[in-house]
């Protein structure tokens, strides 16, 4: 594979007794999109901002474009970072929104480049009918996407997008999500997307990082990430429903929880203790040795969540509406060996 | 029998604003209501009325059999949520959970015997002895929630209670509230404006626009059959698809298109709105409806499949993996079962 566009290495940042990032690495390649998933406080913001060259890293490297971009002033990085509080001019039209960028001095583009590009980002995003209207009676998502436009109207080589669609209704995020991610693939730059919404990391990326408490717990292939989580962290931050964790001991052949529910078979190479996951949709709710009640069933619209107090935790099943469940029912979870993740205690 | 019933419930507010629109609405003994919809929709103020903090401009409330219109907030014995609050740092887990029964004048005993309880079903009992500092941020946040809700007054009036934490976490504890009314079954009404929080916690979801109640029904009806275009729109992630066309005969026609899909259902004819959920839609060699996949994203246990063609973007959602890929020619087909048509003039469900 090419040299990535943004190579990131062994960078630490600490505030005052706090380490906000413990040396994380990362590479971001030409035309990716790669989603940052963290919960609240794991360092997404803060990495974003030293990649902007808003704050500076104790220790590691960072290169763009094959160049130290911790010794280049921010405004040489070109890089665009949009924030998920809308950033706008608001008795600004929104073509002067989008123009302010491009007027800066230190740029000296020529007037005709400048509403070239306004044209070009307002076609883009969709929001040619908006550009004589104030930013103040702009609604919620055509802000979003203005905002959105001001970064790409500088054509950066980098795109850093902290949470862009957090403070947007449902519905609309949804829309955005599917249009920013056709937008990045046309523009043909790589964007760093932070998140702490599992599923439209899932959804959007081409790669996926997952972050917490400033450290890198896993990055590769969302799928991949989906499919095999590199250890329990991880498997718990992967959205709703959630991964069942469970601790367990290999007994005669069989993964034992502490209460002693038998889980599923165990290959006899194995470790003796490991924790196991299972994920919600593999969790079945028949077929099992020992019957218990439903505690709670939740609607997912298409699906439904059965809440059930199973090996010691209360356990997730994700089953087909054809299920007739409902609180108190009776149950009897399996699961088949193939579907437990196996993460050998440490 | 109604436990809380609201009847012809109205607000206008001293500058005209006319926020809830002639209210009913009644709740049986342990039901989870949610009033669900966008901001300005009235939810909140009509909460605020069952709860006494805001005097309906016309309209009763009664609440047990008695008419409370007229009672202040502390004669009603209702249990108020906004969020849970920070924790006070000096006390114990277990005092910060027992403290608001302390404050309702409950002996020692019985205090004793709720805190515990509740610090069961949430998985805290460990943590009673602890300072709230020596806890992480998800434990914090369930022994706020306990000491909301450890109190069994009438009704729990709850307003976006989760409002402030983010997706992982709010999911988390939505389910801790519902497991505790299920096991107190206590009589609640939730608000917010998060359909899926909505679908997950209630009985039944009531659906507000413009201070007028559009829809009450239990979750699966509401996503089934939503009753107009703005449900159908509000309710379900991905969004039902809508596309407008004309009925002739039993059949739907696409604006602009020469496909002819087959109606289960009867209506005249006329011009309609054609909704299916995406889960509802499936590639099949030999449906109807010629696209070009333009998206495909996997997102958990499901695949996102956007199409377009004539009949304009279609997605489909499903747990098959590597049907198609991007730029493909494809053909879709709606599952009967899921089809609804809607009044494009009213909004109105049509069958």
């Amino acid at each position: 594979m090419s040299t990535p566009l943004l190579m990131i290495r062994g960078l630490t940042k600490r505030f005052a007794r706090t380490t906000a990032l413990d040396s994380v690495d990362l590479d971001v390649h030409d035309a990716q999109i790669v989603a940052l998933l963290g919960p609240t406080g794991a360092g997404k913001t803060t990495l974003l901002r030293t990649i902007a060259g808003l704050e500076q890293p104790e220790q590691g490297s960072m290169t763009l474009g094959g160049r130290d971009a911790l010794s280049t002033p921010p405004a040489e990085r070109d890089v665009a970072l949009v924030f998920q509080n809308f950033s706008l001019y608001p008795s600004k039209t929104v073509r002067a929104n989008l123009e302010f960028p491009l007027r800066a001095p230190s740029r000296n583009m020529p007037a005709a480049e400048i509403s070239e590009r306004v044209a070009w980002a307002a076609k883009m995003l969709r929001i040619e009918a908006l550009l004589d209207r104030p930013a103040r009676k702009l609604s919620g998502g055509e802000m979003q996407r203005v905002a959105i436009g001001r970064a790409i109207v500088r054509r950066p080589r980098l795109f850093l997008m902290d949470e862009p669609l957090t403070n947007l209704d449902a519905k609309l995020r949804e829309d955005l999500r599917f249009e920013l991610r056709a937008l990045a693939r046309s523009l043909n730059a790589p964007v760093l997307w932070a998140t702490h919404d599992a599923l439209e990391a899932l959804a959007m990326a081409d790669r996926m990082v997952v972050l917490d408490r400033g450290r890198v717990l896993q990055s590769g292939v969302p799928a991949e990430i989906y499919a095999r989580p590199a250890s329990p962290d991880v498997a718990r931050l992967l959205g709703w429903p959630p991964v069942n964790v469970i601790a367990a001991r290999n007994i005669a052949g069989h993964w034992t929880a502490a209460d002693g529910t038998r889980i599923a078979p165990a290959s006899s190479d194995g470790p003796e203790r490991a924790t196991l996951g299972i994920r919600a949709e593999n969790l079945a709710l028949a077929g099992g040795p020992m019957r218990v009640r439903v505690e709670v069933v939740e609607l997912t619209g298409p699906a439904q969540v059965a809440v059930v107090p199973w090996a010691g935790i209360r356990a997730h099943a994700l089953a087909s509406r054809a299920l007739e469940l409902a609180p108190g029912a009776q149950v009897a979870p399996s699961v088949r060996p193939e579907h437990v993740i196996v993460w050998p205690a440490t | 029998m109604s436990f809380l019933a609201l009847e012809r419930l109205e607000k206008r507010w001293p500058d005209g604003t006319h926020a809830v629109r002639g209210v009913d609405l009644t709740i049986s003994e342990g039901e989870l209501v949610v009033l669900l919809g966008p901001s300005g929709c009235g939810k909140t103020t009509t909460l605020r009325m069952v709860a006494g903090l805001e005097m309906p401009s016309a309209g009763r409330v009664r609440l047990g059999g008695a008419d409370v219109t007229d009672l202040p907030p502390s004669q009603r014995d209702v249990g108020f949520v906004f969020q849970f609050y920070a924790l006070y740092p000096h006390m114990t887990v277990a005092e910060n959970i027992a403290f608001p029964l302390e404050c309702a004048g409950l002996p020692r005993g019985e205090r004793d015997a709720a805190v515990r309880r509740v610090a069961e079903r949430l998985d805290l009992v460990a943590l009673l002895g602890r300072r709230p500092r020596a806890l992480s941020g998800g434990d914090q946040q369930r022994v706020g929630l306990a000491r909301a809700i450890v109190r069994k007054p009438r009704l729990w009036l709850m307003d976006e209670p989760l409002g402030s934490l983010d997706a992982a976490r709010r999911a988390e504890m939505c389910e801790l509230i519902r497991v505790q009314q299920l096991a107190d079954r206590v009589t609640t009404i939730y608000v917010t404006h998060d359909q899926e929080e909505a679908m997950r916690l209630a009985d039944r979801i009531v659906i507000m626009s413009q201070g007028e109640i559009v829809q009450a029904a239990p979750p699966r009806e509401i996503y089934d059959r939503p009753a107009t275009l703005f449900v159908a729109r509000f309710v379900g992630s991905p969004g039902m698809n809508l596309i407008e066309g004309d009925a002739r005969s039993g059949t739907f026609r696409p604006a602009g298109s020469a496909v002819a899909i087959s109606l289960p259902h009867a209506v005249p004819d006329g011009r309609v709105v054609l909704g299916a959920r995406p889960e509802h839609v499936r590639l099949d060699a030999n449906g109807p409806l010629r696209g070009r996949v333009v998206i495909e994203a996997d997102a958990g246990p499901w695949r996102h499949v956007h199409v377009e063609g004539a009949f304009g973007r279609m997605q489909a959602q499903t747990t098959e993996r590597g049907a198609s890929s991007t730029g493909d020619e494809v053909r879709l087909a709606i599952d009967p079962a899921g089809l609804r048509l809607f009044d494009p003039a009213t909004g109105r469900s049509l069958a």
